[in-house]
């Protein structure tokens, strides 16, 4: 792996990371190259301390969780539990009982429509989202709209990815009850002003969901700072594994919300007359949960706890600022969001180059990354494009993959005759 | 050079760059009697296809729309190979193309001369690519037995 970049970079440069070891995947060619795994906003990759922990897990500690007086099961409920705090520092929220285990950012945000929104919303309340959110963060809303006769509001998008924040002033309203909004648009890269946005809500008397799908694994994130009322984010795209995640929602708000999955688990007695539900968050987990995915999440959390959200943040800024520069020299290229604060994601087309082809093209030099709508099929509308090819970065990135990708491009530029070289 | 490369020359060749930069029988057809609209979510792909048939016999095949270089090609050859042709040669071709784009590899594959479509076989080692190559088809297909919903090879 290249890393000379290290040494050789001035001073005023934050120090990069080199934990690609951590990850045994990154060792592995690609058709014969080096892997170059820049699909990191669809997923990523998992360190050995998250594989190591499940495998523990099952070879050491499994049993079903809550239910058994053996040692085993206590043991298991421990590490549940545990994985639970971790997500609460993560999160910096006040208590881990704010924590709803859920299998991703989707059912995290799916919970909240069906918990918090079927029950309270009526005719004429209005949801208010942005332009660019990903289809999870739009389709619970549609439903919720659909069962309650609410009414889905969009904040436009300006053509450099930044959120119309007047439009956003406008848009808010007396019968704006919820607002929700993505932390870090997956298309575009952009980082919206969430703190601000959910103060203007606060006042307006609307509550708060954010996306934090694609904010979680970059940078630091503080719910009670933010101020915000539900935070959701996928494990998955922390390093951790896929199918669990979680759902912040503030302590008063999950109090007052029924349950939105009967079984097991979530209920405090049952009675053909009458059942009584666990306290938050015991009443949003109904039946087995997943277990080793929640105990795999928390390896993860401490894993970059480890490493220091900070000091990535910086490492995939200096990757970004890199990529950036090395794309724009590119002739033929353009980037597709260009906000002035954004996270290490790169969304671009190439002049008479689809970005389909593209992708096909960079993979048979090693480099992963993705192309298409990227799930946010209304933001490509507006920004009149039926897809980008998107990069995407990770703390175990380095410079040689910017490298490669550049290479890459250039390579299929040469194959379909765009370019002089 | 690797595999992968060769593999990749496989299916962008000549032919496909070519009709990609200039598509045949791109336009709308005002005198069409037959269209559909075909479209891959996944990818954006999104294209009309226009058929004048009469007699049993496809007299003209025009599209339009956008796609990959992939799709396009695929588009612009398919018009080119099904023009003048009866229609039970064209469903004929239809599955036969199909086929050839996926059949396992160690399979033979339908044994015809599929002249300039021949082309397009390469795709068959890169499965999330087939569906760009039969997009046009799927679209034909459903012009011709007149399935007025959009084809969708998502
Ligand atoms: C911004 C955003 N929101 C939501 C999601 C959905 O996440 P998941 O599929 O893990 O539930 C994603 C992931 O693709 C995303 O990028």
């Amino acid at each position: 792996m290249n890393m000379h970049t290290l040494q050789s970079a001035p001073a005023t440069r934050p120090a990069l990371l080199q934990r690609a070891a951590d990850f045994p995947i990154l060792s592995r060619p690609v058709h014969g190259k080096r892997l170059a795994y820049l699909d990191n906003g669809a997923t990523t990759q998992k360190p050995d301390a998250v594989i190591e922990a499940e495998r523990d897990f099952y070879r050491h500690s499994n049993a079903n969780i809550h239910r058994g007086v053996h040692w085993l099961s206590q043991h298991a409920t421990e590490l549940y539990d545990t994985a639970r705090t971790s997500v609460q520092g993560l999160l910096n929220a006040a208590s881990a009982d704010e924590i709803v285990f859920t299998r991703g950012t989707t059912e995290a945000i799916n919970l909240v429509a069906q918990s918090w929104g079927r029950p309270r919303l009526t005719v004429g309340d209005e949801i208010l989202v942005t332009h660019m959110e990903h289809h999870s963060n739009i389709v619970p809303w549609q439903l919720l709209c659909e069962q309650t006769g609410a009414v889905l509001k969009v904040v436009p998008v300006e053509i450099n990815g930044e959120l119309d924040m007047l439009a956003f002033d406008g848009l808010l309203g007396e019968r704006t009850r919820l607002v929700a909004i993505t932390h870090v648009s997956n298309a575009l890269g952009t980082v919206l002003p969430v703190a601000e946005l959910t103060a203007k809500a606060h006042a307006a008397g609307a509550v708060v969901l954010v996306d934090g799908a694609q904010a979680v694994a970059h940078t630091t994130v503080d719910v009670q700072a933010i101020g915000c009322d539900f935070y959701a984010f996928s494990g998955h795209k922390l390093y951790g594994p896929t199918g669990i995640g979680a759902l912040y929602g503030r302590r008063a708000l999950l109090d007052a919300m029924p349950p939105w999955q009967g079984g097991g688990d979530m209920i405090r007695t049952v009675a053909f007359e009458h059942t009584t539900f666990a306290p938050s968050p015991q009443r949003f987990e109904a039946g087995t949960p997943n277990i080793a995915g929640a105990v795999g999440l928390g390896a993860a959390i401490e894993y970059v706890r480890g490493i220091g959200l900070e000091r990535i943040a910086a490492h995939e800024h200096a990757l970004l600022e890199q990529a950036t520069a090395a794309l724009a020299d590119i002739r033929g290229l353009r980037l597709v969001g260009t906000a002035a604060n954004k996270a290490g994601i790169l969304s671009f087309l190439v002049d008479g180059i689809h970005p389909h082809d593209l992708g096909t093209i960079l993979d048979s030099e090693g480099v992963a990354i993705r192309a298409g709508h990227h799930c946010a099929m209304p933001l490509m509308t507006r920004l009149g494009i039926p897809g980008t090819a998107r990069a995407s970065f990770a703390l175990y990135n380095s410079p040689a993959d910017i490298d490669a990708l550049v290479a890459a491009i250039h390579k299929a530029q040469r194959m379909f005759g765009t370019r002089g070289a | 050079m690797n595999d992968k490369d060769d593999m990749l020359r496989e299916l962008y060749q000549e032919v496909i760059f070519d009709h990609n930069r200039s598509p045949r029988n791109y336009r709308p057809m005002t005198g069409a009697n037959r269209h559909a609209d075909g479209h891959n979510p996944l990818c954006g792909d999104q294209l009309t296809v226009y058929l004048q048939v009469s007699d049993g016999i496809v007299h003209d095949a025009s599209f339009v729309g956008h796609g990959c270089a992939i799709s396009t090609a695929s588009a612009s050859l398919m018009t080119e190979a099904i023009k003048g042709r009866p229609l039970a040669e064209v469903e004929a071709l239809f599955r036969d193309f199909h086929a050839l784009l996926t059949a396992a590899r160690d399979e033979p594959g339908p044994q015809r001369d599929f002249g300039k479509l021949a082309a397009l076989a390469g795709v068959r080692e890169f499965p999330a690519r087939v569906k760009c190559a039969t997009l046009a088809w799927h679209t034909l297909h459903n012009a011709l037995t007149g399935e007025a919903s959009t084809a969708h090879t998502e």
